[in-house]
């Protein structure tokens, strides 16, 4: 019973199989049209009439890939999330629930910023890796040390995870806000701008200045590789699976399960910390509270979305980061306030993490599959 | 799980006997701690104010030499820390910690006050008045955690309470508000129960959901609305009420008995809470679905049914805490003003050790913490206030970690079950 338990709670979490159609294709899109639909709900529940909600959502379909300069914003916002929700991807294909993405960004995201000002007189070649990296180490060792206390002393990763997260945001406010960080002159919480040879070089700008896609979603492209790599095609990969799937199974056959958790937890926070890096040095050019904006719990839904596969992770983030982009353009232009992506966002959430809901709610959209496979 | 597994009573003697030098050592670091920095840099006298502005009673200023006291205090806490090394002492471990703690943190109200003058009723007061959401949020994640389920929706539960309060307070007072903001509550709580216990969604995914969706409503109709309508969003604040003769006592009767409803509220539903889970039939089995709910099942009890009550009562309650954010303390709602007050309600939870006066005891306690990080701004101490906001969560870390002492939730706690 227990065992049977287990094993169903790994498999919902993370292990799909490549041709569970339903799961990886019929869930997500239904959660985001179901979400999209009670979206509109709200809006006309706060007064927005009907055309105005059409021209909201038109808004943010133009202002997400409706022009080159949407699908620029739309990359840049996905790039961060994507980066973080790889790593959330990983752990729970590990079995490790990490909701600490928000917490290794943000101390990566201030370990990149403080190499990207302090290092004068570098080149590009070398200055660049210098920050990210910095932010990559940072983020790992926020991250390895709930790993570790988990694998030392059981401590449960959620628990320890949202502390960590509390305590990086604490961090946060009294680093911006005294020196080496803070900018000087300055009485704000902000930080010292990032050098131009750290920053992340802006890829369209020979089309028009305005454009702000920068080198960050090639970084992104390239771990979502790695990923896709180290999960499927390594020893280290399998051993990560084969932990999430059946821990004692993985023990017997002489895992070490404590190591497999440290380092996984490591990767996941060295990812995340690369797309706080990627924000800083990419993006914003330096750092002040929530500088995140968020990514780091999105990322969770984007990792739920993108099925912890690696490429579903990337085509999640792409959609979140058109949200962002798409919900800025929908508040220009149909004066409807972006805070309604995040209720999108929350119920794509619960409408994928609730495959028994959506086959209660909507039986005609399963036949398919139950009819081909004899019924359930 | 794998510690449990192989715990003999070898194992547990060791673990308890690391345990006990551990919390030896940090007694005597802690003595050093205060010796050399309380000590050493505290000048004058420390000033402290009893009485406040119309107490019947006026109490005399409590006045404390600052470095002999401290001074004593070090002394008396190298003793504690030598003391876990005699025989015997695993017994009182927590014990002798727990009075080391506060008498280190009245050394450091001491050293902050030397030389000045510091209001200590006024500050008590404040912390009674802080824990009220703490200690319910606390409760909450208390009474479905009972029952196995995780709930990391407490802020998300709080936000909504506020929110609602504030919108229904505005429009039909205070008390219309208050029952609004218990109903959303519950309804939050009823949507958690069916997430994952219908639908078995992975319980802390259902709680980030549920905390990003409180969020994301609330904000955005808070910018969408409540900007352009400021009548919605303008709720009367219930005032103090005195209770009859305990609030002419000193010191206790400002701190406990000049308060709102919510703390007297907090009381009733925290000690009713307490009798529920451990006095009565239904709490009993309540918790025997969090140990053990096939055993649970075989007895017949409704395993689900348990369950959905306990979860929506813990939402009930977070939206009369949530309440307070608003009808309680400023008559306004701001987007996330609950500012991660549901996640030390969880804090305290574990270092309750998932009972209700546990968690009211824990949220005094960061109560404080968050009442003195208000006022060292007013004593100019050189300390910043961002690592007094710290000190719950790495004090949780901590404690979960089994440092010093070990928190252990229900047994069958974030499991879904699954009838056969």
């Amino acid at each position: 019973m227990r065992q049977e338990t287990l094993s169903e709670e790994a498999l919902t979490r993370a292990a799909v199989s490549r041709f569970d159609f339903e799961q990886l294709a019929i869930v997500p899109v239904l959660a985001v049209v179901v979400a999209m639909i009670l979206g509109g709900g709200v809006m006309l529940a706060t007064g927005v009439t009907v055309p105005m909600i059409g021209q909201a959502y038109l808004a943010l379909f133009d202002g997400s890939f409706g022009s080159l300069a949407a699908v620029s914003e739309t990359l840049t916002a996905a790039a961060p999330v994507t980066l973080a929700a790889l790593g959330i991807a990983l752990g729970f294909r590990a079995g490790l629930f990490n909701i600490g993405a928000e917490g290794q960004m943000i101390v990566g995201g201030l370990a990149a910023v403080t190499a990207g000002f302090s290092f004068h007189g570098l080149p590009l070649v070398v200055h660049l890796p210098l920050a990210l990296l910095a932010g990559m180490l940072a983020g790992a060792i926020w991250a390895a040390v709930p790993g570790w206390l988990k694998a030392a002393t059981g401590a449960h990763e959620v628990i320890t995870t949202i502390m960590l997260n509390l305590i990086a945001v604490q961090l946060t406010s009294f680093l911006l806000r005294n020196p080496p960080l803070q900018k000087p002159g300055r009485h704000d919480p902000i930080s010292a701008s990032v050098l131009p040879s750290a920053q992340l070089p802006k890829l369209l700008t020979w089309i028009d200045p305005g454009l702000r896609l920068n080198a960050g979603i090639i970084i992104t492209v390239l771990m979502v590789i790695l990923v896709y790599w180290l999960l499927f095609r390594t020893t280290l990969g399998f051993e990560f699976r084969a932990s999430g799937l059946n821990p004692p199974a993985a023990r017997y056959a002489g895992m070490r399960s404590g190591l497999i958790i440290v380092v996984v937890m490591a990767i996941a926070g060295a990812l995340a910390g690369l797309a706080g890096a990627n924000q800083v040095l990419g993006v914003l050019g330096r750092a002040s509270p929530g500088f995140t904006g968020g990514a780091g719990f999105n990322a969770i839904a984007v990792a739920l979305l993108g099925r912890s596969h690696p490429v579903g992770v990337l085509l999640a983030g792409i959609l979140f980061g058109a949200l962002d982009a798409g919900g800025r353009q929908m508040q220009v232009m149909a004066g409807v306030r972006i805070d309604l992506i995040a209720i999108i966002q929350s119920l794509i959430i619960v409408f994928v993490a609730a495959p028994l809901l959506m086959r209660a709610a909507f039986p005609w959209a399963f036949g398919f599959n139950a009819r081909r496979q004899g019924g359930r | 799980m794998a510690v449990i597994e192989t715990a003999g009573p070898v194992h547990i003697d060791q673990a308890r006997r690391r345990q006990t030098l551990v919390i030896g050592w940090l007694l005597i670091a802690l003595a050093v701690f205060v010796a050399v920095v309380f000590g050493a840099e505290a000048y004058g006298d420390a000033t402290f104010r009893l009485a406040l502005p119309g107490d019947m009673i006026a109490l005399p200023n409590l006045v404390v030499p600052a470095a002999p006291y401290n001074y004593v205090v070090a002394a008396l806490l190298a003793f504690f820390g030598a003391r876990q090394f005699m025989r015997g002492a695993a017994r009182r471990a927590s014990l002798f910690l727990g009075i080391g703690l506060f008498l280190a943190v009245t050394t450091f109200l001491v050293w902050a006050t030397a030389g000045k003058e510091f209001s200590l009723t006024g500050m008590l007061e404040a912390t009674v008045v802080r824990a009220v959401p703490i200690a319910l949020g606390g409760l909450v994640g208390t009474l479905s955690e009972r029952v196995a389920v995780v709930n990391i929706g407490i802020e998300g539960m709080l936000l909504s309470g506020a929110f609602t309060g504030a919108i229904v307070g505005s429009l039909a007072g205070g008390w219309i508000g208050l029952v609004a903001a218990i109903i959303v509550g519950g309804l939050m709580g009823l949507a958690l129960g069916a997430l994952v216990i219908t639908y078995r969604v992975d319980q802390i995914i259902a709680g980030v959901a549920i905390n990003l969706f409180a969020l994301g409503l609330t904000s955005y109709v808070t910018s969408q609305v409540l900007t352009v309508h400021h009548q919605l969003n303008n709720a009367p604040i219930f005032g103090a009420v005195d209770i009859p003769l305990l609030s002419r006592l000193p010191i206790v009767g400002r701190v406990l008995f000049q308060q709102n409803i919510f703390v007297y509220g907090a009381a009733i539903i925290i000690a009713a809470a307490t009798y529920y889970l451990f006095h009565t039939r239904s709490g009993l089995r309540a918790r025997a679905v969090g140990e053990h709910p096939e055993a649970a099942d075989t007895l017949g009890i409704n395993v689900y049914r348990v369950r959905y009550i306990n979860v929506t009562v813990g939402g009930m309650v977070a939206g009369f805490a949530g309440a307070w954010f608003t009808l309680g303390s400023v008559g306004r709602f701001d987007i996330n003003m609950t500012n991660g007050r549901g996640f030390i309600g969880l804090a305290a939870m574990i270092f309750g050790r998932w009972h209700p006066v546990g968690a009211l005891m824990a949220a005094l306690v960061f109560g404080f913490a968050d009442s003195l990080q208000q006022k060292l701004a007013i004593l100019q101490t050189p300390i910043p206030s961002e690592f007094l906001a710290m000190a719950p969560y790495i004090a949780t870390i901590v404690l979960v970690a089994g440092l010093i002492g070990r928190a252990r939730p229900p047994a069958a706690d974030g499991k879904p079950y699954i009838k056969d």
